[in-house]
């Protein structure tokens, strides 16, 4: 953290294509009349597997 | 590609190309207007009477180090040109159980439920031949998705039983896991259908539009009589007795709603906080449509409602607002961000007599029937139309600094209002990079505190 910039992300788009688009991500639509309308609040499947509790 | 903007005097950056977030003073925000086309020395001397020549130098050295490191001005990840897999994997399908609805909402468009065509309840034989359909379709791919859909899927309930079943089985002979979604308006939602949802963990999105005079309006029996009480009672029994389901509260907000924030927080407060409200989409004309001078007020809304979800979740109180969630550095990779849901390749619908369109919204529009479930895909042209349709070839796209974020929009949309897929529906963009402001706000403040 600089005294000027605070970087409060740093996704790195660049490294975000070799090795994916494995496709195993759910689908998004992008139409307002159902509940999907962006990629922006989707979360890499694998990652979501390994972050998300057990459901009892 | 930067893009600058202040919420609440919170200056904010985004690194399009990178997808870098920077928190920025006033400093750095006024030389970001001029860098980087002015040297070190000329942005000394350009504001010379406002900073001292040591804090233009230390600002400019940090603005600099994020360029060295590619988190700020970064050069396209792609180099502006991308070509999608040339597989013709569907891992896909929404599954129109029935052209029928028990509700006759004015803003339906689906033709209050049948698409402009005959009414009908898919028959288990189409249905089973999509799931088979879309299982070898999806090749490879072990996650595949089935959401049914309407019309009003409920009213086709027992074939929905029995193709859960059926799909279930048929995918663990093959390795593949079948996720189901039913989106429904929850007139039918009783207990024993709640108990089955629950059971065999299909995610439902139930439609309600917030405030019952709001949702009364527009979401109605075919007499005209409201439909809140029935649905908001169904919607609150089968949440509180089933408190694991993956759902959301899904509303459409219109003209008639500006204020809309209060519905979202009224469905909060009914004790739901997985909630989505989306703009109508809606043609000019109609009474309901939003309009261009409306803008002004849904941004202000948009605004008033990410600083309640700011406040509330200050307080601890958690609100999952759907287009306030972002996932800054575990989102969807680059090839997702680019191609979006996938219409006309990946995902496909199917009407109840199992003819193939590139989504929901292209039924009923005969020049987009793609096949059906017994042949598949016939029209390959299509195919490759949308498979083509994306971030970098989209008009307008490649200027748009959201462009990561929202994949293009809809192709539905886009063909509606402006005769093609390539066109985007320019007031969705708006309203989209409104909404990204604000979830980027958001953002920075879950990060500063350290997540809520």
């Amino acid at each position: 953290m600089g005294k000027h910039i605070k970087t409060v992300a740093k996704p790195y788009l660049q490294a975000m294509v070799d090795g994916r688009g494995c496709g195993e991500c759910q689908t998004s639509c992008q139409s307002a009349c159902k509940t999907s309308i962006t990629v922006s609040n989707q979360v890499c499947l694998k990652k979501q597997e390994v972050k998300k509790p057990a459901r009892s | 590609m930067i893009h600058k903007f202040i919420f609440d005097g919170v200056r904010l950056v985004l690194d399009v190309n990178s997808g870098a977030l920077h928190l920025v003073d006033r400093v750095v925000w006024n030389l970001l207007e001029e860098y980087p086309g002015l040297q070190r020395e000329e942005l000394v001397a350009r504001y010379a009477d406002v900073y001292s020549r040591q804090e233009v130098a230390g600002a400019i050295e940090e603005i600099e180090q994020l360029v060295h490191q590619g988190l700020l001005f970064a050069g396209d990840p792609l180099g502006g040109s991308w070509e999608p897999p040339g597989h013709r994997i569907v891992k896909a399908l929404c599954l129109h159980l029935a052209h029928i609805c028990n509700l006759k909402c004015s803003y339906c468009f689906a033709g209050q439920g049948s698409f402009g065509e005959p009414a009908g309840l898919m028959p288990l034989a189409v249905g089973q031949q999509a799931i088979d359909f879309l299982l070898t379709a999806s090749g490879p791919r072990r996650h595949v998705e089935v959401d049914f859909f309407g019309g009003e899927p409920l009213l086709n309930f027992s074939i929905l039983e029995h193709l859960v079943s059926y799909g279930r089985e048929k995918a663990s002979l093959l390795g593949k896991e079948i996720k189901y979604t039913v989106t429904t308006n929850a007139v039918q939602l009783n207990d024993r259908i709640g108990d089955y949802l629950d059971d065999n963990r299909i995610s439902v999105i139930l439609s309600l539009d917030g405030r019952r005079e709001v949702h009364d309006r527009l979401r109605v029996f075919p007499g005209g009589r409201g439909s809140y009480e029935i649905v908001a009672n169904n919607i609150s029994r089968f949440l509180d007795s089933h408190p694991k389901v993956d759902y959301y509260l899904r509303g459409t907000f219109t003209r008639y709603n500006l204020d809309f924030a209060s519905d979202v927080l009224h469905m909060v407060d009914l004790g739901f906080p997985r909630v989505s409200v989306e703009p109508v989409v809606a043609f000019e004309g109609e009474d309901y449509a939003l309009r261009e001078e409306d803008l002004p007020l849904v941004y202000a809304e948009y605004e008033h409602l990410t600083r309640e979800l700011l406040a509330r979740s200050r307080r601890g109180q958690q609100v999952d607002f759907y287009h306030f969630n972002i996932d800054m550095e575990e989102g969807a990779c680059l090839p997702k961000r680019l191609s979006g849901c996938g219409a006309g390749y990946e995902y496909l619908a199917v009407t109840y007599k199992g003819d193939l369109y590139p989504c929901h919204q292209f039924v009923g529009r005969p020049e987009y029937r793609m096949g059906d479930v017994y042949k598949g895909i016939v029209r390959d042209d299509l195919r490759d139309l949308f498979r083509h349709a994306h971030v970098y070839s989209k008009e307008g796209c490649s200027a748009c600094w959201a462009r990561f974020y929202c994949s293009g929009g809809c192709h539905a949309n886009a063909h509606a209002f402006n005769g093609s897929i390539h066109k985007p529906y320019q007031l969705a963009c708006r309203l989209m990079r409104k909404r990204l402001e604000c979830a980027l706000y958001l953002q920075a403040w879950r990060t500063l505190e350290g997540g809520w």
